[in-house]
């Protein structure tokens, strides 16, 4: 549906995209993860024909974006950063006028903006001026506007922000009941959102792909060791050294210690192996209090930063 | 052909749906009426003295009221055109770019050619809707003198104001599509407008360059319409100049998509 070969966007010296490459199958949710300023809006410019690429190629339903882009942008709904409404317009007739240039044909327009409207719980608001909407409503609109026209593929950038915890998972619902009869690209910088919502996942940092994959391979290839969470009524030291004993056990940090002389520590493992059991035999083997012991999995938050941040940051932190 | 249409209708219901157009209207209307009123009195106190001058000298020296008046108001409403038409093309692209929705624009099945023909029919509309009152008045002096004037006269004022108004439009239009700054826009339209207004400054020289530079003036075809006489040279000119500009907002819309760097 969407192939993107060795795309690169260079602003005079800086390149914002570089040479990035993928795929995206029919009825798909691709998420576009990164820190802000990695070239994901840039990229979505490009896609969806706004403007041209320094050089490769990207591809729409076998259309180029550039050579066949009035093609391309007939087939594509779009959301940008700041959603592009006229503030003085009403909502509905916002939608109307969206649906005229993106050509639905006049007999079908009325039922494709009550279909936008419902879709995104904004048939209360259709008489509003946008200019009174609230931001979170305004960002709904914007969505409304990316759908009203039924397109194949929609590119969603950043389209949770500025909604409320309650309208974000309305909107990720509305996001993964589009998926299937509906190709979606999103960007996001929020983890989260991502291993809600996408299938697959493109992890961009500064202009290049960082991984692709799926949520899942990501949580548990990327990231190979297991960490277990111990809160312990011990002494810091002694336990530190008796947990560092255990087979298999490769790194041991204590999280924190409180006054009443419980120590919360985590201990990583080799990759693949299973210590829980072995902790626990010895710290009943040494007699102490156990009042907490359950393996963490690593978080995408993890992953991503272990892709994006690069070492001189990672030594910084650890200062 | 209905893509222009659907930007000609969002232009005109932004401009009718929000203040803008109520504004101008009323504005030019109050103005104009003002000096209607003052031209008038004046031409016939004029014409009246002239009489009088006239039965005590025994020389009569017949004053033409209605073509006086039509002058002076058709002077005037050029005047207020160099000075509304900026504010009124300022925003037509800069405010697009500003808000962010000419990305939605640019990212719909339409060409940039729907866009530019779109918004300067609207922007034209908007300045003939402005107009149409002063109609009236015109049409009562018509309608009062005695004998009436012919009516190709005012026809001719018209189409002389509504070309020249077309002529500006399409270049504030041009000059808005250049910057996303509306008060930018505004000025370097002003200052465009004098530019091609005072051009005729050397009317009076015979020099190759000062005849080239008159016959570029907007201002001086101009005259031949209050005048009532359309001449072909005057209409080539001004169809030239708007299809001129015009083209270059459709390649400075189009290149917009480079600029962005």
């Amino acid at each position: 549906m969407i192939e993107v070969q060795d795309l690169t966007k260079a602003y005079g010296a800086v390149t914002a995209v570089d040479h990035v490459s993928f795929t995206v199958n029919k009825g798909e949710i691709l998420g576009f993860l990164g820190p802000n300023g990695a070239g994901k809006t840039t990229t979505m410019r490009i896609l969806t024909g706004f403007m041209p690429a320094t050089s490769g190629t990207a591809r729409i339903s076998g259309f180029d974006v550039f050579s066949d882009s009035l093609e391309v942008r007939r087939r594509i709904g779009y959301l940008p950063e700041a959603p592009p409404v006229y503030p003085d317009m009403s909502v509905e007739s916002y939608l109307e006028f969206v649906a005229r240039i993106k050509n639905v044909p006049a007999d079908k327009r009325a039922a494709r903006i009550t279909d936008a409207l419902e879709k995104t719980s904004t048939t209360d608001k259709r008489h509003e001026l946008i200019k009174r909407l609230s931001r979170g409503y305004k960002q709904r609109v914007g969505i409304a506007q990316a759908l009203v026209h039924d397109p194949d593929v929609i590119i969603l950038d950043e389209p949770t922000v500025g909604l409320d915890p309650k309208q974000i998972i309305e909107v990720r619902h509305l996001i993964k009941g589009l998926a299937g009869t509906h190709t979606i690209i999103l960007s996001t910088h929020i983890l989260p959102e991502v291993s809600m919502t996408c299938d697959r996942v493109v992890i961009i940092n500064r202009g290049k792909i960082a991984a692709v994959d799926t949520p899942q391979n990501l949580t548990t290839q990327l990231k190979s060791g297991q960490r277990v969470r111990i809160e312990v009524g011990a002494p810091e030291a002694a336990l530190r050294e008796a947990l560092g004993q255990v087979a298999g056990a490769k790194r041991v940090q204590v999280e924190s210690a409180h006054a009443d002389g419980h120590v919360a520590v985590n201990v990583e493992s080799e990759p693949g192996k299973d210590i829980r059991s072995q902790l626990a035999a010895k710290i009943i083997e040494k007699g102490w209090p156990l009042f907490e012991l359950r393996g963490v999995s690593v978080s995408l938050e993890d992953i991503f930063l272990e892709l994006t941040t690069d070492d001189t940051s990672h030594a910084q932190a650890a200062n | 052909m209905k893509n222009v249409w659907a930007m000609y209708r969002k232009e005109m219901g932004h401009y009718f749906v929000s203040p803008i157009a109520y504004v101008f209207i009323g504005l030019f209307l109050i103005l104009t009426a003002y000096f209607f009123d003052v031209f008038l009195t004046a031409v016939i106190q004029q014409s009246l003295s002239a009489e009088m001058e006239g039965l005590r000298y025994g020389m009569t020296q017949n004053i033409d009221v209605p073509s006086e008046v039509m002058r002076a108001f058709f002077g005037l409403l050029s005047t207020l055109v160099l000075f509304i038409t900026p504010i009124l093309t300022m925003g037509v692209y800069a405010e697009e770019r500003k808000r962010g929705t000419m990305e939605l624009l640019m990212t719909s099945p339409i060409t940039e050619t729907d866009i530019v023909l779109g918004k300067f029919f609207a922007s034209f509309s908007l300045f003939a809707l402005m107009l149409l009152p002063t109609f009236s008045y015109l049409a009562f002096m018509y309608v009062h003198s005695d004998p009436m004037p012919p009516w190709r006269v005012l026809v001719a004022g018209y189409a002389g104001i509504l070309l020249l108004g077309a002529c500006l439009t399409s270049l504030g239009t041009f000059i808005s599509s250049l910057t996303e700054n509306q008060i930018i826009a505004a000025v370097l339209t002003f200052a465009a407008f004098l530019l091609v207004w005072v051009l005729d400054i050397g009317r009076n020289s015979t020099s190759a360059v000062a005849t080239v530079l008159t016959y570029l003036s907007v201002i001086r075809h101009y005259e031949g319409f209050t005048q009532g006489i359309v001449d072909t040279s005057s209409l080539v000119y001004y169809i030239s100049f708007i299809v001129l500009f015009v083209f270059l907002t459709i390649r400075s819309v189009d290149s917009m998509r480079w600029r962005r760097a």
